[in-house]
């Protein structure tokens, strides 16, 4: 069974749902971005999302881009991504998911890129622009690899698209809350409950809901629905605002231990 | 999913809530062809609104100064709104409007396709908006007021080098959140299926028309055709007609300060294979696939990815892809404003350039077409300031 397989497993028997944050890896520098990931696992994330950046990110809105783009200016590449990975796994066993776009991974050759998450630690790749019907030689090389490949399904998702998801995804099933890019709102959408709904009818696999997610209202709200919240933009905000403070950990701890308060039903 | 791919290139990498959109609009697009109103409709705006046939026209004095080979000009300039742009919003909108889509978005680099595309949104009564990089508007500053006038919102992009690219992005990022009403207009032979074939079907006009006078002013097909590229609509619209038969395609890249200042927009020349804005074709790129900035002095051509059809014509050889730097774009920009009183854009600078480089070694018989895509006005103010000319 695969760590996160294991992780949504031990939740279900506890009854909660699972916390996952992101965070843009290298940001606000490459040292305290390892510190934050762990900060993230202390305070009690289930599973940890690690963005890696990229220089044309179409999936995400202004702040995951202004992230990736300093991070980028500080450094980060796929060599000290692979070795923050190596280093949070020596420290912790929580499930940890890279996030990032197909032409880093095509560049660096699938298998290889594949291999180097297997060696430091990731168990599970989201790659946002990489749909099934593209994927079908990265998914057979990260189920050989031991990976699990977690697959998107937009609310414009037609019903045979869902199908597709549902039937190739692994680890679990990432539900896109509402149209448009990453961001943090103030409101989920309406539309999320029927959707959700039709798609437990379906599967038995995991379904986590991201996009728009930023206060514990939300989660609780989706604690109710799904197995787990996504929580990115809303972090990545917190983070950039307090990037010089002293206190950066504590307030991502603090905010974390808050949001994992509301998965617990 | 062979129909979405030129071989390896080509393909649909965008992030699924694109993804039934495309679909949606691959079918239509489907339909519409087998559709006679549908062409009869296309046929009628072309004509009659944006102004086809457009001439070939043979440039004696520019060929004489040259030396070498015959040369006929593809007046694309002379299209309604100024380039070839046109064609392929024309077709475009009218698919639009029959997907029951109120609003229309577009990228733009020079804003020929930003033009293209509010000129057919007011034509037809829809909201558009347009995406433009920051330093785009600044040097295009006249497509920005035209587009305005035209009663389009004109966005301006601030990320990264604040061109193309980045408009393109932002345009992909505003579809993700508006698709259920609004239609992308790609401008270009880029992104994912089905706009790479359904925008070069939309060009392939200019080479259609490119045969059929060739045959009846020299009575043979032309030896070598010449087409600046950037994404590469004009060019593939020059070359699918001939893809099958005999004439040598060539294709000319944005050499930029040179390939070995890294101050470029040769994707082919001097890229590599990788996926941007939902294709997999030759990017720039470093070795992490990390999209690099480019730079060309043709706003049009600043780019670093190109059509994954050009990929494909380029692997297989059929096609040929050279460089023509920023200095060579300016001299075969003054050459042909003096030689025949043409003002071309800075984009069709390059094919031009092109072709001053080519003509000169051909035999005197020999016929070479020179795709003007687009006429030069919005370019004066650029031109005279690189040149140091105070207007």
């Amino acid at each position: 069974m695969s760590r996160i397989a294991q992780r949504f497993k031990e939740l279900k028997e506890r009854n909660e749902a699972a916390l996952i944050p992101f965070i843009t890896t290298g940001y606000p520098d490459l040292q305290q971005s390892l510190r934050i990931v762990l900060a993230l696992a202390e305070a009690g994330a289930d599973i940890i999302e690690l963005g890696i950046p990229y220089s044309d990110p179409v999936a995400d809105g202004p702040v995951i881009q202004k992230a990736s783009q300093q991070a980028r200016a500080a450094g980060m590449d796929l060599k000290a991504f692979f070795s923050l990975v190596a280093e949070v796994r020596r420290k912790t066993g929580v499930p940890l998911v890279a996030m990032t776009y197909y032409n880093p991974v095509f560049v660096c050759g699938q298998k290889r890129f594949a291999d180097n998450c297997r060696q430091s630690g990731i168990d599970g790749v989201i790659l946002s622009d990489l749909p099934p019907e593209e994927g079908e030689e990265w998914l057979k090389i990260a189920a050989g690899a031991g990976l699990d490949t977690i697959l998107l399904a937009a609310p414009t998702s037609t019903e045979e698209r869902l199908r597709k998801a549902i039937d190739s995804t692994s680890g679990f099933i990432y539900c896109v809350s509402r149209l448009g890019v990453t961001g943090a709102d103030h409101d989920l959408s309406s539309s999320l409950r029927p959707r959700l709904e039709r798609m437990r009818a379906m599967t038995d696999k995991p379904l986590c809901v991201g996009f728009g997610l930023s206060m514990p209202e939300h989660i609780r709200q989706v604690a109710a629905l799904a197995d787990g919240a996504v929580i990115g933009s809303a972090l990545v905000r917190l983070i950039a605002d307090n990037a010089a403070a002293p206190d950066l950990l504590d307030k991502v701890r603090g905010f974390t231990a808050l949001l994992k308060q509301a998965t617990i039903r | 999913m062979k129909e979405w791919h030129f071989g390896d290139f080509g393909g649909r990498y965008v992030p699924e809530t694109l993804m039934p959109a495309l679909e949606e609009l691959a079918e239509e697009y489907a339909r519409a062809q087998a559709d006679p109103t549908f062409i009869k409709e296309l046929d009628y705006y072309l004509h009659q609104y944006v102004g086809r046939p457009t001439p070939l026209y043979q440039a004696r004095r520019l060929a004489e100064k040259l030396g070498g080979a015959r040369i006929y000009l593809k007046r694309e300039d002379l299209c309604h709104t100024g380039s070839h742009k046109l064609n392929n919003t024309m077709g475009q909108v009218l698919l639009a409007r029959r997907m029951g889509k109120p609003r229309v978005i577009a990228e733009t680099g020079a804003g020929q396709h930003g033009v293209a595309t509010a000129t057919v949104a007011a034509l037809f009564g829809l909201e558009c908006d347009v995406y433009m990089g920051a330093e785009d508007m600044r040097r295009q500053a006249l497509n920005v007021y035209r587009m305005r006038l035209l009663g389009a919102r004109v966005i301006g992009v601030e990320s990264g080098s604040r061109t193309l690219k980045e408009a393109t992005s932002e345009a992909m990022r505003d579809w993700a959140a508006t698709v259920e009403h609004t239609h992308y207009i790609i401008g270009s032979v880029v992104g994912p299926h089905p706009y790479p074939t359904m925008v070069r079907d939309f060009q392939a006009v200019i080479g259609r028309e490119v045969e059929r006078d060739m045959l009846q002013q020299e009575g043979r097909l032309p030896d070598y055709l010449v087409a600046c590229v950037g994404g590469g609509s004009n060019a593939m619209g020059l070359f699918h007609q001939f893809v099958d038969k005999g004439p040598r395609l060539i294709g000319v890249e944005a050499g930029g300060l040179g390939l070995s200042s890294d101050k470029h927009s040769a994707s082919i020349n001097a890229g590599s294979p990788g996926i941007l804005h939902g294709a997999h074709s030759f990017i720039i790129q470093d070795d992490q696939g990390q999209v690099l900035p480019t730079h060309s002095i043709s706003a049009g051509l600043d780019y670093p990815g190109v059509g994954p059809e050009h990929a494909w014509l380029k692997a297989t050889g059929r096609a040929e892809y050279i460089t023509a730097t920023d200095a060579e774009a300016l001299e075969a920009f003054h050459l042909l404003a003096e030689y025949e009183g043409i003002i071309p854009a800075l984009e069709s600078s390059h094919a031009m350039a092109g072709a001053v480089r080519l003509a000169p070694d051909l035999e005197r018989d020999m016929l070479v077409v020179v795709n003007i895509s687009g006429r030069g006005d919005k370019d004066i103010d650029e031109i005279a300031e690189v040149e140091g000319v105070d207007l």
